[in-house]
């Protein structure tokens, strides 16, 4: 059952560039090991956390979007927790949320068609009107 | 007394919804302002739901911007009946602050 998530993860402030370079490319490859298919990774820059954690007041906040099931997502999250330059994640099922959304779109959609149509025919008309007018006087 | 301490905030936080009557809002009882009883000098706008209007859908946790105005001071979730937003829309928005707490984006409590 794949699903859509969302994981943030806060990597120390005091890593090189490199290394948390290498510490993505790990999860990825945990990711596409475990049978997900890694959706996009964002690096959101440095922040200053709202509070302190673990003695730190910075962090290096990373976004990755996966599609993973359950058992993958566990696994996902023990490595995290494992891995020492992390020091803070959260994942976010995002699949629910994505459907409601893309419902809501569509009845706007819809509703913007019908509303759209009425508001269509009167551009157009004097668009043509002087479309004709110009081969009659030419 | 503890609603008065946070009344007043609520207009800045929920920028356009809150109005200049927000702090009466409360004791007076009913959504409808204008014709209330008593000397009343306030005409009260009727508090609206910001995401209603803005036809906002999702309330991402990332979007720190957009919770903090709906966190008073010290981190507190503003109530909706000072901010106006509808219990929907409360609800993922309570839902959305507190993920954002939990990934540092927002504090429990602000350390004053």
């Amino acid at each position: 059952m794949q699903r859509f998530y969302e994981v943030m993860f806060i990597v120390r402030p005091d890593t090189q560039d490199e290394d948390v370079d290498k510490l993505i490319a790990g999860f990825e490859a945990t990711v596409t090991n475990g049978g997900g298919n890694i959706r996009s990774t964002e690096k959101l820059g440095r922040r200053k956390l709202a509070y302190l954690v673990r003695k730190f007041s910075e962090g290096n906040y990373i976004l990755m979007t996966i599609d993973a099931d359950g058992k993958l997502v566990a696994e996902l999250e023990r490595r995290l927790r494992v891995s020492e330059p992390v020091i803070k994640f959260i994942t976010v099922r995002m699949d629910e949320e994505q459907k409601r959304i893309d419902k809501i779109k569509a009845i706007r959609a819809t509703r913007k068609k019908l509303s759209a149509q009425p508001v269509a025919a009167p551009v157009e008309a004097p668009v043509e009107a002087p479309a004709e007018a110009t081969p009659a006087s030419a | 007394m503890a609603d008065e301490t946070t009344t007043p905030r609520a207009p800045e936080g929920a920028a356009p919804s809150g109005g200049p009557g927000g702090p009466r809002g409360p004791r007076s009882g009913g959504p409808g302002g204008p014709g209330g009883p008593g000397g009343r000098k306030f005409f009260r706008r009727k508090k609206v739901c910001k995401f209603c209007t803005e036809k906002i859908d999702a309330i991402p946790y990332r979007d720190v911007r957009l919770l903090q105005g709906f966190v008073a001071e010290r981190g507190k979730i503003v109530p909706r009946r000072l901010t106006g937003v509808c219990t929907t829309h409360q609800r993922r928005l309570t839902r959305a602050i507190k993920q954002a707490r939990n990934i540092a984006l927002l504090p429990f409590a602000a350390r004053y």
